[in-house]
């Protein structure tokens, strides 16, 4: 079970959190191309290893926030708020 | 009653209590501080339990979690429960104990035909054979014969619950490793929990009698335990197996600790969340591979010693022991120190230490170095070994039992679940832990620490050249050495196919002592080390766990509660059926039948006037600057233009376009917007707004505020609802007048509480919407019920709400929408088109694809005359029998008992273009026609809900 | 295929089992193939499999970084069905299923097909609704299924309860779907391939594609080079990965999901089980356990680990509904990796990679399609078209926007 130190309220389970996929992702304009569109609609990082990715602490303060999480060995690497940039990771 | 194998004295037992107990019929007695199997040992029991696939005899092998074949029903007040592990079972008084894979009795079985006709049934036969005409002529008799236990019967009266925990060092095994582990953290002053799964702490101090730091293990334990127990920081839990080791150090531990009652017993499930962790599981002893090593009273050397000094119960009268490592024979001579007759020691080494010869000597014990055991005789129980001596001549001795040492191996289960690598270590002759992510620490003879390398010297593990007897690996799924030659012949090669091939190491027991023995057989085979060869990985559960402790509460009412209206009880009182509606419980009308309930609730709203609780009712609160930016740009429809006390009916899409979810939303001043949501989606859709204001819009000056449960909402419609309303004490002027229809106020009632009113409809019919404080609601629901009743006003639930609305055609997002309508599909094209600026999922509806004519349109439709009729999910079809193809569906329908037809709602490709066609219902066979109309079939005009 | 009968047994057990033939040869690699399949589960033995039987194709490699079939295939829960309610999917999958029904013959390999029945539960009057729609469906697709009352369910499942949180408002039932056995799928398709020639190479990872003009040319393995003229992946969890290696990216997250057992008991489950409302679903296997499962983990995770959380919950859900399994223990959980797509529906056929193929996205439920996916993926390798029986789960509809939303409109996954 992961346990995921919230920068809000401190280390809690994960069923106090949902995943919400790819951090950092930039929302294209209606002035894309269908390809681009979908692109940002649907298609996915899904790296095996490193991971940026959305959390929200859902069952606790509401907050959304950035994690930096190793998707084989499940290890948290940072965690960092909203609009920050992503940390550099040294694996 | 008298236990002939009990040794007088001696033992943990406590003789002063004598427990009576029924194996298979028959009464014996043991002690308290038994376990079922060492009471069954003193009784002389030999054969407990048929075997899995060939229906062998078989007799208890071990002492603990370990055991393969003493896997019995045992009943002590909770039912029969099967595959009980008679070696950790304690001895209850009135237990009963019953072999269940046999018939008609464990000693003599008729299906033992399959193991006198056992080379038919090799490893992976079934993928052979059976396969003609169809493998069902033969699945039946194969699932009979299969399952180790019988389902019991009755209702379960145990308690299962889950626990949570933290500490700072969890210590999991209180041998002496585990004791030295825990005294030491606990001097440190951590936080410590100390686990162990047998009934006493102690492991191998229980019967072993090496001195520790000068001590007698007794002393010595008794010493550690009494420091721990004095100590604040300390945590002991017995009769409790940690099973499972997850992510991020945390661990789920089995604890049995009240289960062994007759009555009111509990099992506990805990999670515990550990900083560090220490294992100190110890090691299992593995058996030896010779012919027929499956007989019953052949055991392990370790645990007859165990069995001797423990339990005070000798597990033969002469015993041979088989050895091919230097422990073995402590244990051997430890049950000729018992007083057993040890008739020889066949040691499969070339060479043994000195010293134990001359001490075996000293005792008189034969000792045969670099002897070969061969084959086990005997019928029902071992009666003699057949071995070849150290010159290559065969002979025979005779005895009743066999103590066998193969070794040991770590119980590395846990720290391989942990996601720890193993290596395999030549010297011991197996798996030690290597490394590991985790903060996990492993020691004593879990760390392959049992003995100095001049203590053990193992010999290499080998087969028997035995060649007429199967050599057994895996007692519990009867897996013999020819097996894994076949695997092997056929090209199985990786250690994961000779597992699931041979099916070696995939029984309840997950192959503690069976798994070692293959993979050596393996690697020799193939020619390869054990370490090229690998292991499998281990997963939870560590040992089986009882169903009922993992799921703890979490049943009945407990299983995902349902949410209960604020008037629940009052609605109850009145006579409401419940139902679920996403996730809350709501009146789906009131009364008995439900027909004509629901038919009187509708005309009722149509006809005069009802009451409606609409408490579920999404409400979200958006307050501040950007409320109207930010709600212009998650609503289809256009946001900033409504005034303050006005009301607009609004849809929301997903990024893909689709509908999602649709209601009011009300400016109630400038910057302050309430936000009417479906009752199932009220949750999903105020965290989706957190997220896009979180995420992708910060910069927009807001708050979100889910306010649902705060406000309980009276809903009441009806040609004389205003009356019913207007009456109460203290409201607002409701005239259209003053309010109109979409539109809203609030304000304070007499008593000086506060109200909102919105005037909104989704019956068709003048409605308010009263929402007052949740938890005064079954008050209010009194006060409109006494205003209501001059008026004939009665109250109708949610199933007439829907046919109320579906006569008005209002669209109920889910039913007659899916996860891929689109606002165009369902005639908002118009709204779209007037859109300004961007919202989530207005670039989605630029794709061609979401423009296409033909794609699946709401329609509404009705069958005129005929008694016909048609349910929601019917299908529009055309063609018919294979030609049939459909449409679309039917997505709402009813016979509307305020028009007298049905009536329906339906999406079909190109259906926006279809108005006056005739389409073909289709259900479950047959067909109904009906027609294209326009989707409100009452009151097109709405003057009945402006009026 | 031939070798294996009654009689072959019988014989072979008068000689001690000595003469049975390796099930798959050891291959070394070879230096070019025609065509190289990577991911040695269903999916890419059975493509290979028909490339080689109906196209004729011999000179074929599957390459796999495990071993054979140690991917999702030999860890999936064998729900075997083909109640689809999109038109395309119930072609596809009836396809799969009525290859499955002869196939334990056509490979001579018993994979053990138990039609014992795919029974969905409905829990309110809404969800009727749901199910009528649904059911209408799978039959206007000329597929089989009955709408059951509550009274059939428990006549059907003697051990549910009807009042559970949930009560029991009836369901629908496949009486073609079943179960069958994971392993014994497999290996008789890498024996059947290997018999008509196809390498199948273990413990062979593919690191990087190599690609030209726009065209792939080989792979880059741990085993060193191997060129192909055609290349085809079919590696479940890992398609991302390797879509990545090739230069585009794709819809997919890959998720953990889990499954447990029971210890084994006697018969008392006749019946595949499943509620999408009280989110589980279980069956009995031959052997006897009580095999349990329901949704997949809620993050993205390589790990093959097993967590707590749907541990929890999978056997409240299991007990809730069959209360007298409370006191059977459970023996084992594990877990897989499965290529989820937005709309629950594979993707199939060609990629922006000339001579690259692809078959991906089986998420929870590709185990009851290998027969029908490898006979389309051959039919596309072999005429550089796709099947018409997947022309519409190609890669291509997501940016065209018309997903195939099995989910949304069934509800039921597996
Ligand atoms: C717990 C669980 C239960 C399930 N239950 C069902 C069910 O009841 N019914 C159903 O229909 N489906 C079920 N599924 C889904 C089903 O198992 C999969 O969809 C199906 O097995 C996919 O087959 P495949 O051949 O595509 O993938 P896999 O069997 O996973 O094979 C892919 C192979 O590719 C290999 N590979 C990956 N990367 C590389 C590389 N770079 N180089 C070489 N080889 C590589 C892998 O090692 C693996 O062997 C379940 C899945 C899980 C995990
Ligand atoms: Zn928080």
């Amino acid at each position: 079970m992961l346990r995921i130190p919230c920068p809000h309220c401190g280390t809690r389970d994960e069923v106090e959190f949902h995943w919400h996929g790819d951090a950092h992702v930039i929302r294209p304009g209606p002035e894309v191309s269908d390809a681009e569109w979908s692109d940002y609609l649907f298609n996915q990082n899904n790296p095996k290893g490193l991971h940026y990715e959305r959390w929200c602490h859902t069952f606790g303060c509401g907050q959304w926030f950035n994690v930096a999480r190793d998707t084989v060995t499940h290890e948290i690497h940072a965690v960092y708020r909203m609009g920050e940039s992503p940390p550099d990771i040294d694996q | 009653m008298k236990q002939p194998y009990r040794i007088a004295e001696g033992g943990r037992i406590d003789r002063s209590q004598p427990l009576n107990f029924v194996f298979n019929g028959k009464t014996y007695q043991g002690y308290s501080g038994d376990t079922l199997a060492s009471a069954l040992l003193a009784n002389g029991v030999r054969v407990v339990n048929r075997s899995f696939k060939f229906h062998r005899p078989r007799g208890i092998l071990s002492a603990g979690v370990e055991e393969p074949n003493a896997l019995l029903g045992v009943d002590y007040g909770r039912g029969m429960l099967p595959i009980v592990r008679a070696t950790l079972m304690p001895l209850i008084d009135g237990l009963r104990a019953e072999t269940q894979g046999c018939f008609p009795s464990v000693n003599f079985d008729f299906m033992r035909v399959l193991d006198y006709t056992r080379p038919l049934w090799p490893a992976g036969f079934y993928n052979k054979v059976f396969k003609w005409p169809s493998w069902h002529v033969y699945e039946w008799a194969i699932r009979q014969a299969a399952g180790l236990g019988r389902l019991p019967d009755g209702t379960d009266n145990a308690r299962y619950r889950h626990m949570n925990a933290h500490c700072d060092v969890l210590i999991i095994g209180t041998g002496p490793a585990g004791l030295a582990a825990a005294l030491k953290v606990a001097r440190a002053g951590d936080d410590v929990l100390v686990v162990e799964q047998d009934v006493e702490q102690g492991g191998s101090l229980l019967y072993d009698s090496v001195k520790i730091d000068g001590q007698s293990p007794d002393e010595w334990r008794a010493g550690a335990i009494a420091e721990l127990q004095a100590c604040d920081n300390v945590r002991m839990m017995l009769s409790a197996t940690v099973v499972g080791y997850y992510d991020h150090n945390v661990l789920t531990i089995h604890d049995r600790s009240a289960a062994y009652r007759h009555e009111n017993a509990v099992e506990t499930f805990w999670r515990v969340r550990a900083g560090r962790v220490v294992l100190a599981t110890g090691a299992i002893e593995q058996p030896l591979m010779f012919g027929n090593n499956d007989l019953p009273g052949i055991m392990l050397a370790g645990s007859m010693h165990q069995y001797a000094s423990r339990y005070a119960v000798h597990c033969g009268r002469r015993i041979v022991g088989v050895v091919n490592n230097d422990l073995g024979w402590h244990s051997i001579v430890a049950l000729h120190d018992a007083g057993v007759e040890i008739a020889a020691i066949i040691d499969m080494r070339d060479a043994v230490n000195e010293q134990l010869i001359d001490r075996a000597r000293q005792l008189d014990i034969d000792v045969h170095v670099g002897a070969i055991p061969i084959c086990a005789r005997g019928s029902g129980a071992v009666k003699k070994l057949e071995y070849r001596d150290s010159s290559g001549r065969d002979k025979v001795v005779d005895c009743d039992a066999i103590a066998v040492s193969g070794g040991l191996n770590p119980t590395v289960h846990l720290y391989s679940q942990a996601g720890g690598k193993l290596r395999y270590d030549e010297e011991l002759a197996c798996f030690r832990p290597h490394e590991c992510r985790q903060q996990v620490a492993i020691v004593g003879a879990a760390n392959g620490e049992f003995a100095t390398a001049d203590t053990y010297n193992i010999a290499p593990r080998k087969r028997s050249p035995a060649k007429t007897n199967a050599q057994w690996i895996d007692f519990l799924h009867d897996v013999t050495a020819s097996d894994i030659e076949l695997a092997v012949r056929e090209n199985f090669l990786s250690v994961e196919h000779l597992k699931r091939y041979t099916t070696v190491g995939m029984g309840v027991d997950q192959g503690k002592t069976s798994n070692l023995n293959a993979l050596t057989l393996f690697g020799e085979l193939t020619g390869r080390r054990p370490g090229e060869v690998g292991t499998t990985t281990f997963r939870p559960m560590f040992m089986p766990v009882t169903m009922g402790a993992i799921a703890g509460n979490h049943l009945g009412d407990f299983y995902a509660p349902a949410k209960l209206l604020p008037a629940h009880d009052w609605h109850a009182a009145r006579g409401a059926v419940f139902d679920d509606y996403g996730g809350w419980k709501r009146p789906a009308y009131y009364g008995d039948d439900r027909e004509e309930c629901i038919i009187r609730e509708t005309l009722l709203v149509r006809e005069s006037v009802g009451l409606l609780d609409a408490s579920p009712l999404g409400k979200i609160e958006v307050k501040g600057p950007d409320a109207a930016e930010f709600l212009n740009r998650i609503y289809v429809n256009t946001v900033p233009t409504l005034k303050p006390g006005k009301i607009r009916y609004g849809l929301m899409l997903d990024e893909n376009g689709v509908v999602i979810d649709d209601g009011v939303f009300i400016r109630l001043a400038d910057e302050h917007f309430l936000v009417n949501t479906t009752s199932g989606h009220a949750d999903r859709i105020a965290a989706w707004l957190e997220e896009w204001h979180q995420c992708e819009w910060p910069d927009l000056d807001l708050v979100l505020s889910p306010v649902t449960a705060q406000w309980a909402v009276l809903t009441v419609a009806g040609p004389k609802a205003r009356a019913v309303l207007q009456s109460l004490p203290g409201i607002i002027d409701l005239s259209t007048e003053n309010l109109p229809h979409m539109s809203f106020a609030s304000g304070t009632f007499d008593d000086g509480s506060v109200y909102r009113i919105q005037r909104v409809s989704f019956t068709g019919e003048q409605s308010y919407e009263l929402s007052v404080p949740a938890d005064r609601a079954t008050e209010f629901f009194d006060r409109v019920w006494q205003a209501g009743e001059p008026y004939g006003m009665d109250l109708f639930g949610a199933e007439s709400q829907m046919i109320l609305r579906l006569e008005k055609g209002f669209l109920h997002v889910g039913a007659d929408t899916d996860g891929s309508t689109n606002p165009l599909d369902i005639g908002f094209g118009r709204i779209v088109a007037n859109k300004k600026g961007d919202f989530i999922g207005a670039r989605s509806l630029k794709r061609a694809e979401d423009q296409r004519t033909d794609r699946r349109q709401l329609i509404g439709f009705e069958i005129t005359g005929g008694e016909e009729t048609v349910f929601a999910g019917a299908h529009i079809v055309t063609g018919n029998g294979a030609g049939r193809r459909s449409e679309g569906f039917v997505t709402s329908a009813c016979i509307s008992p305020t028009l007298g037809k049905t009536i329906g709602l339906g999406l079909l490709e190109g259906g926006q273009g279809r108005k006056g066609q005739t389409i073909q219902l289709y259900d479950d066979g047959k067909v109904v026609s009906a027609k294209i109309v326009d989707a409100c079939f009452y009151d097109p005009d709405g003057e009945r809900m402006r009026g | 295929m031939k070798g294996y009968s009654t009689f072959s047994l019988i014989r072979n057990a008068l000689g001690g089992h000595r003469f049975w033939k390796p099930v798959w040869r050891t291959p070394e690699p070879k230096d070019s193939y025609d065509v190289v399949i990577i991911g040695a589960g269903g999916q890419g033995l059975a493509t290979a499999y028909y490339l080689a039987r109906k196209y004729g194709i011999k000179n074929i490699a599957v390459l796999e970084k495990g071993f054979i079939g140690g991917g999702n295939t030999g860890r999936n829960t064998q729900v075997t069905r083909s109640n689809y309610f999109w038109p395309q999917s119930s072609a596809f999958f009836d396809h799969s299923l009525k290859l499955y029904e002869t196939l334990s013959l056509d490979l001579n390999f018993n994979v053990m097909l138990s039609q014992r029945g795919v029974l969905n539960l409905v829990h309110s009057h809404h969800e009727f609704e749901g199910l009528r729609r649904w059911a209408n469906a799978i039959r206007i697709n000329g597929v089989d299924t009955d709408i059951v009352t509550a009274a059939e369910v428990k006549e059907i499942v003697p051990l549910i309860n009807m009042n559970s949180r949930f009560p029991v408002h009836g369901g629908s039932i496949q009486r073609r779907g079943g179960i069958s056995r994971h392993d014994a799928v497999v290996w008789a398709y890498a024996r059947a391939a290997d018999a008509h020639g196809v390498d199948i190479i273990q413990q062979c990872e593919v690191m990087e594609f190599a690609i030209s003009n726009g065209k792939v040319t080989g792979v880059e393995t741990t085993l060193g080079k191997i060129s192909a003229n055609q290349v085809s992946i079919a590696v479940a969890g890992h398609t991302g990965v390797l879509a990545g290696k090739a230069g585009f990216r794709v819809p997919i997250t890959s998720m953990g999901l889990q499954a447990m057992v029971s210890e084994p008991i006697k018969p008392c489950l006749d019946t595949m089980l499943t509620s999408p409302v009280i989110h589980m679903y279980v069956s009995q296997s031959d052997r006897g356990e009580i095999v349990l499962g329901g949704g997949a983990d809620v993050y993205t995770s390589y790990a093959q680990r097993g967590g707590i959380p749907l541990l929890e919950e999978n056997v409240a859900a299991l007990l809730e509904l069959i209360p007298a399994f409370s006191r059977l223990r459970l023996m084992r959980q594990w877990s897989g990796i499965v290529d989820i797509t937005p709309d629950t529906t594979p993707i199939m056929g060609m990629t922006p990679v000339q001579n690259l193929y692809i078959s991906g996205g089986w998420g929870t439920g590709g185990y009851k399609a290998i027969p029908a996916g490898g006979d389309t993926m051959a039919y596309t390798i072999a005429n550089d078209e796709p099947h018409s029986l997947i022309t519409d789960f190609g890669l291509d509809r997501f940016e065209r926007g018309v997903l195939i939303d099995e989910g949304a409109a069934s509800g039921v996954s597996h």
